[in-house]
This record gives structure tokens, C-alpha cells and sequence, in this order.
């Protein structure tokens, strides 16, 4: 396929020699002249590379979007594409391709006319605009559907069209913001995968935007998290999981549970923090201030056990059971632990097996590793 | 056993399923009649002032017992003029002169006059002449009246006066497009000076297109403008062309008379700045009719266009310029055409408005400049002509849908936006 082959050749022989596509230095923005929107935004992001941007809603991804895609301006700060400051290039001449939310199809061409739109404003011929109209059209698996107009077609359909004529003119960076928002969940995880497909195949360099962890844990390569117009981390999507660096990472990636806590002493990689209750546990120290600082331990749902946990297990808490509820294949524990009443507990289900009824009182388990002191909320 | 049940079930269901059917009838029904009785008043109403009117004026324009209701046995008599070559024979000028007599006894020759009048030059003096010279009794009323004016004796007087005894004439539309039926029946163009009304239709087109053309080319940037500007500002805008709307036409038509006369605002201005070295004339011509009638109807444009415009989100122009289309190409092959909806509809609206315009060129335009509806009132109300207003409103219509229906085939109709 001409596109991938392209689309291969700018990855690997880069123009300036290095592998970094789009570097965000130190940029910030403010509309308004008192809030900044983006607060102080470094990013190095790679070619070839799929990275998303993930954060709730008004952290400013869109804002960090635009000003890549040239429609807004930067305060402060700089934007390099391809080692080349984007200060003075107008948003045509980026030579970025973008897929919006609501799509963005000019409704009163063909889904072939628009597909040809950015061939045409370039001057390509006619006959070229066709062979690479159908090319694109036949990726995204619409190859029957060139006369068709944009009203006439499904949000799943349209959304593809948008990714056809995003990609028709082989633009070295796309740029997607929540491109599959309006989706409903099926067709959002069939097209997550779409996506991740044509990304791999084609060797683009792409930088997605979305409030759905889920979809950002899926599709990217690394994920920055975005809040309050700060990265607060950008790493693998294991990486987030696994290590989440702050609470708002922990929280926002993934479920978790939150226990206020003391650091009573700190030993290289793991430190001691009492809780409320008075119970004292072995915490990895991940983001803590010194000893005697408030902190707060996160555990994901299905890293703590209550099943055969004897008195002398080293990290245990004495825990009361709310509810139990069944999922299928597992079963989610709702319990009192060190007076947090929303403490989650996930456990494997397996036909037989006993289940905690409420009122129980037992202990929940953990290994240091997987409880991670962090910032207090 | 359950396979036994069913069919028995089902038709245990059968007259039960007889009396929902009814039932849902009579539900509906209700329902339809209350739709309807909520309807009625409407219905009337449109009736009664917009289809009866329509409909009364397209009879007018062919239905004519003018002259049969004063001159009845006129119109019977007219029969038996078989020979179109020349004047009737004897009977018919009895008839003739026996009517003129009865209805001068009766006081009604002046309509009769003047039913003639329209078809025939001086066909007032003819009657009136005739009348007064009429001797009471003669052994040849034909001779006698060929004898008090030549003209009797004219076919094309006698066509006239048979296509004026109804009950249905085509003189008023033939003469609405400047057509004349001869004597024996050929229908030919009125000759020179008699032909104006298929100009003043003419003039009236090129009117309103104008005015629809410099409304889409002034209303464009500022619907764009409205719809773009931040919302307090584009309030405050919106109130500025909206303002034409409260004040009275007269009072707006006036208001340019004032400023586009040879002494006033513009033209003094224009000396000033020594563009020219003599006022222009600027009123009382074609351009005072453009000048005025464009700011009236201006609103009407900018509306459908704001409203499709408000409707086109951001995105779209980003899209375009984001695939690499310069901002004008983008603005062009992008935005434009997704106004069309509401320039059609704009430019719908202020076609047809133009069309019957009527106080806006009959204050600030020449003789010259009068629009079509200029000529109905005319007729109406100066010479009482209902004939030839209706005739003039008729082929009016007429053009009128048969443009819309070729607007429609070109922009289509679903396709637009009032607002
Ligand atoms: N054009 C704009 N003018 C003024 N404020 C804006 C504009 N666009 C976004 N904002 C503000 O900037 C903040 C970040 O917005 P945005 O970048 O859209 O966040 P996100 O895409 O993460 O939801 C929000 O508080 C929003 O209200
Ligand atoms: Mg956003």
C-alpha cells in the first residue's frame, strides 16, 4: 500500500534527523488574561507514536490541541513540529490532519467530495484524487458509499469518513479530539480498534484527545494525564495503572480506593503511615513529604484479598462487610475499612465459593508494592 | 395440550379484536375532528381574506357584465352578427340604439360609456355623442348612426362591443400582455405607443432582481458579522437592523427623500469632498428606487442568512483550513454554500416583497420607475377599472409561480431556511 510505504519512509528517515515530532516547550495559554487555561505544558511526542492526551473536562486537551493545529495562538511557549517553531505557520500550511467530535463534514459535498477535499485544494489531478479517494474510503471500509451524503449516513459511518479525509493527503501528525464521543459503546470499542489498526498500519504519528480512560488505556502508546491545565503524568498506560504518580492520576486511571493517612517513618522505597483507626501499615513511598506529613494510600479494588489471611500477614486491616455485589465474573466487596465506609474489594467469582454477607467482619490484605503512598487529597 | 389451546384462544380473541378495531375508529375519529376543530378558525380566516380575495380577482379578470347588465339586448343581439368583415346588420343597431335610449332614460350610459371607453379610443364621445343625437324613431337605425358617427360602421368597433357583452371576455388579459383581438378574431400585438404592460411587467422583474441582488451583497457581511461577533455586540446590532422594522414605511421612504435630494445630506456631502463639482440626482429615478427599496427590504434578507449562518458551527472552517484549504478557499467552497439555504430563502422573500412594491417607488422613483402594483392601484382606485387591475394581477400571479416553480426545480424548496 503506497500510503503505509509513505507513511514508513517519513518514519524512519526523519528530515532533521531526530525521532521527535512535536515538542510542546514550557507553552502556556490564557483566554481570558487571568486564568491559565494550560499552565505550563512540556511534551515531547515522538513519530510514529500515539499519545493521548486524557483529563475531565475543561483541563485544557483541547486548548494544547488547537494550539498545535494552529487555531488558537500560545501566551507564552513554543510549539515545534518536526524541529521547525509553528510560531509563524498558518493552520493550512501545518500540513496536520484533524478529526473533530461532531466530525466536521462539509454536508453539502458527497462523502467522495469531501473525502477529495484536501486533494483538491492541493492542486492534486483528477484522476489522482480518485485512485486516492477510493484508496482511503476503502481503508476505513466505506468503498461503497462514495455518493452518499454525510446526512444520510450513520455517526459511525460519518466518523469514518472524517478519518478517510483526515488521512487521504498522508499528513505526518493527526490530530483526533474525542473523535468517537458521540459513539455509542460498542460501536466506540470497534472503532478504538479501527483506529489503533490504521495507526499501526500506516505509520502516522497521532495525538488523541479524550475524557475516557478506558479508550486512552487501549489505543495509546503513552498517555499524558491532563488536569487543571498541568500534565500531572505521562507515561505508558501500564506505567499509569501500575504507578500512578498522584492521587488524580489514581483516581482517574482506573478504580481505586483512598485511605487518609500519617507517614510515621520512611525506609528507602517504603515508608510506615498510621491511619485513622490507628492501624498501622507498609505503604510503597511514592509521593510523600517527610515523616509525620499527611498522605494518602491508594489500592486498586483487585489488589486486596480477604480470603485466608492469617493473623501474622504483615499489611492487614480489620474491615466490616456493607454489601456484596455480583457481577458475573466477579464479585465486588463494599466494606468499612479504617473508617472509610466505601472501601471496594474485588473478588473472582467461582460458582461454590463462599461469599462475605453483610455484617462480616474480617480482615482485608495487601503486599507493600501495591499500596501506594501518595499526595493527600 | 398447549398446541390444543392456542387456536382456541385465538378465537376467543377474534370478535373482541372486532370491537378494538371500532373502537380505535372512534378514537381516531374524535381525535381527527378536534385536530380539525382546532384548525377551523385558521382555515377560515385564510379563506376568507386571502383565497376568496385571490379567487374574486382572477374572476374579474375574465368575467365581465359590465356593459350586459346596461345593455341587454345588446348582448343577446350580438349573435347575430355572423359576418365579422363588416358592421352587423340592421336588427343589431336597433338593439343598439334602443339600449343607448333606455339607458340614458336610466341614467346608466356613463358605465356603458365607459366600459367602451376602455376598448375603443373616445368610445366615451361615441356613446355620449350617439346618445344625445339619437332621433326617436327612423326607418334605418343603422344608417342614422353611421350617419351621427362614421365609426359605427367600423367591424372593429362592433368586436369590441361584442367581446364587452360577457359573459366572459379575454380583452382585459390580452390587453395585460399587450394583445388585441381584431375583428376576425386574430389575436395580434397592440402597436407602438398602446403597448406598456408587458414593459412595466418587464421593469417590474428587473426591479425586484436588482434589489435582491444588492440585498444578497449588503446583507451577506452583515448577517456574517451578526452571527459572528460576540453576543452583546451582535445584540445590539441586531437591533440597528431590526429598527426599520418599527418604523413605518412612509416615514423610512421619506427619511431618503430627505437625504438623496439635490439639496440634501448625501449630495451636499459629495460636494464637500469635491467628488463631484454638481449634485447628482439621486431620487426621483431608478437609483432612489434601488437606494430605498434595498434598505427596506434588507431585513428580510439578513434574517434566513443570519439564522443559517448562527447554525454553521466553528468546526467546519477549521476543518476545511485544517485539510489545507487557504482561509478564502475555505470561506468559499465551504461556508458559502452552506449559507445557500438561507440566501435562497432570503433572496425568496425579498423577490417576491419587491414584486408588489408599491409606496417605496410610486415617493422616490420617476414616471418611469412605477412598478406593476403602481398600475392595479391605478385602475382601481383612479378609474375604477376592475377589469384590467384584476387582468394585471392575474398575469402578475401567473409569472410570479411560474418563476417560483422554476426556483424551486433550481434551489429547491425543502432545501431552505426561513429562520
Ligand atoms: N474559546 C475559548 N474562550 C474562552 N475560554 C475557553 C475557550 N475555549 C476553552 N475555554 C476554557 O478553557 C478551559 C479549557 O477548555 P478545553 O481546552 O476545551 O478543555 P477540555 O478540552 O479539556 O475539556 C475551560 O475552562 C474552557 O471554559
Ligand atoms: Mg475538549
Amino acid at each position: 500500500m503506497a500510503m503505509a510505504d509513505a507513511a514508513a519512509k517519513r518514519g524512519t528517515s526523519a528530515q532533521n534527523g531526530s525521532d521527535i515530532l512535536v515538542t510542546f516547550n514550557g507553552v502556556q495559554k490564557t483566554y481570558d488574561g487571568e486564568i491559565l487555561v494550560v499552565k505550563d505544558l512540556n511534551l515531547e511526542i515522538k513519530r510514529g507514536e500515539f499519545v493521548t492526551m486524557l483529563g475531565p473536562s475543561g483541563s485544557g486537551k483541547t486548548t494544547s490541541l488547537m494550539m498545535l493545529a494552529g487555531f488558537e495562538v500560545p501566551t507564552h511557549g513554543e510549539i515545534l513540529l518536526d524541529g521547525r517553531s509553528l510560531r509563524n505557520v498558518p493552520p493550512h500550511q501545518r500540513d496536520i490532519g484533524m478529526v473533530f467530535q461532531n466530525y466536521a463534514l462539509f454536508p453539502h459535498m458527497t462523502v467522495a467530495e469531501n473525502v477529495a477535499f484536501p486533494l483538491s485544494v492541493r492542486g492534486v489531478s483528477k484522476s489522482e484524487q480518485t485512485t486516492r479517494v477510493r484508496k482511503a474510503l476503502d481503508m476505513v471500509k466505506l468503498g461503497a458509499m462514495e455518493n452518499r451524503r454525510p446526512g444520510q449516513m450513520s455517526g459511525g459511518q460519518q466518523q469514518r469518513v472524517a478519518l478517510a479525509r483526515a488521512l487521504v493527503f498522508e499528513p505526518q501528525l493527526v490530530l483526533m479530539d474525542e473523535p468517537l464521543g458521540a459513539l455509542d459503546k460498542q460501536l466506540r470499542e470497534h472503532m478504538q480498534l479501527e483506529i489503533k489498526h490504521i495507526h499501526e498500519s500506516l505509520g502516522i504519528t497521532i495525538v488523541y484527545v479524550t475524557h475516557d480512560q478506558g479508550e486512552a488505556l487501549t489505543m495509546s502508546d503513552r498517555i499524558a494525564v491532563f488536569n487543571d491545565g498541568i500534565i500531572q503524568q505521562l507515561d505508558s498506560p501500564t506505567g499509569l495503572y501500575e504507578c500512578p504518580r498522584n492521587s488524580f492520576v489514581a483516581h482517574f486511571i482506573g478504580e481505586n480506593n483512598a485511605l487518609p493517612g500519617i507517614v510515621e517513618s520512611v525506609s528507602g522505597e517504603l515508608c510506615s503511615v498510621r491511619l485513622a483507626s490507628g492501624e498501622t501499615v507498609q505503604a510503597r513511598a511514592v509521593n510523600i513529604g517527610g515523616v509525620g506529613s499527611k498522605t494518602s494510600l491508594s489500592f486498586r479494588p483487585e489488589k486486596v484479598h480477604i480470603e485466608g489471611i492469617g493473623p501474622d500477614h504483615p499489611n492487614r486491616l480489620h474491615g466490616r462487610v456493607n454489601e456484596t455485589i455480583y457481577y458475573g465474573d466477579h464479585v465486588r466487596v463494599r466494606m468499612t475499612v479504617a473508617g472509610s465506609d466505601s472501601f471496594t474489594v474485588k473478588m473472582r467469582f467461582r460458582a461454590g465459593r463462599a461469599v462475605p454477607l453483610p455484617g462480616e467482619e474480617l480482615f482485608v490484605a495487601f503486599t507493600a508494592e501495591d499500596c501506594l503512598a501518595l499526595d493527600p487529597i | 395440550m398447549t398446541d390444543m389451546a392456542l387456536p382456541e384462544r385465538q378465537q376467543a380473541l377474534l370478535p373482541d379484536q372486532q370491537g378494538l378495531k371500532a373502537r380505535l375508529q372512534r378514537a381516531e375519529r374524535m381525535k381527527k375532528v378536534r385536530a380539525f376543530a382546532l384548525v377551523a378558525p385558521l382555515l377560515l380566516f385564510v379563506l376568507v381574506t386571502f383565497i376568496a380575495p385571490i379567487g374574486d380577482m382572477l374572476r374579474r379578470s375574465f368575467v365581465d357584465n359590465e356593459l350586459s347588465a346596461v345593455w341587454p339586448q345588446t348582448q343577446s343581439a350580438m349573435q347575430q352578427w355572423t359576418d365579422r368583415s363588416q358592421a352587423p346588420g340592421e336588427a343589431v343597431f336597433k338593439a343598439v340604439a334602443e339600449d343607448i335610449r333606455k339607458s340614458r332614460d336610466a341614467n346608466t350610459l356613463a358605465t356603458a360609456a365607459r366600459r367602451l371607453n376602455y376598448a375603443i379610443d373616445n368610445g366615451r364621445s361615441l356613446v355620449f355623442g350617439t346618445a344625445r343625437k339619437l332621433p326617436d324613431q327612423t326607418e334605418s337605425w343603422k344608417e342614422a348612426m353611421i350617419a351621427i358617427d362614421a365609426r359605427w360602421n367600423d367591424p372593429e368597433l362592433w368586436q369590441a362591443i361584442n367581446q364587452a357583452s360577457g359573459p366572459f371576455t379575454s380583452f382585459y388579459l390580452l390587453q395585460a400582455m399587450d394583445l388585441h383581438k381584431k375583428a376576425n378574431g386574430d389575436i395580434v400585438s397592440v402597436s407602438g405607443n398602446n403597448a406598456i404592460y408587458i414593459d412595466i411587467l418587464l421593469r417590474t422583474f428587473t426591479v425586484a432582481f436588482s434589489v435582491t441582488v444588492l440585498s444578497v451583497l449588503l446583507g451577506f457581511p452583515v448577517a456574517y458579522l451578526l452571527a459572528n461577533l460576540p453576543p452583546k455586540t451582535a445584540n445590539l446590532l441586531m437591533i440597528l437592523v431590526l429598527l426599520p422594522f418599527w418604523t413605518s414605511l412612509l416615514v423610512r421612504t421619506a427619511a431618503w427623500i430627505v437625504l438623496l435630494q439635490e439639496q440634501g445630506v448625501v449630495n451636499q456631502f459629495l460636494l464637500w469632498l469635491g467628488v463631484v463639482d454638481h449634485p447628482i440626482r439621486m431620487i426621483y429615478n431608478r437609483a432612489g428606487v434601488y437606494i430605498a427599496m434595498t434598505h427596506v427590504l434588507l431585513p428580510f434578507m439578513i434574517m434566513p442568512l443570519y439564522s443559517v449562518m448562527k447554525g454553521i458551527k466553528p468546526h467546519y472552517m477549521r476543518a476545511a483550513v485544517s485539510l489545507g484549504a487557504r482561509p478564502t478557499v475555505a470561506f468559499l467552497r465551504v461556508y458559502m454554500p452552506m449559507t445557500l439555504p438561507g440566501m435562497g430563502a432570503g433572496a425568496l422573500l425579498v423577490f417576491i416583497l419587491a414584486l408588489g412594491y408599491y409606496v417605496t417607488p410610486a415617493l422616490v422613483g420617476g414616471a418611469a420607475d412605477q412598478m406593476i402594483s403602481y398600475f392595479i392601484a391605478f385602475y382601481t382606485s383612479e378609474t375604477v377599472n376592475w377589469g384590467m387591475a384584476s387582468a394585471l394581477g392575474a398575469v402578475l400571479l401567473v409569472v410570479t409561480l411560474i418563476l417560483y416553480t422554476i426556483y424551486n426545480r433550481l434551489v429547491g424548496i425543502s432545501n431552505m431556511k426561513m429562520g
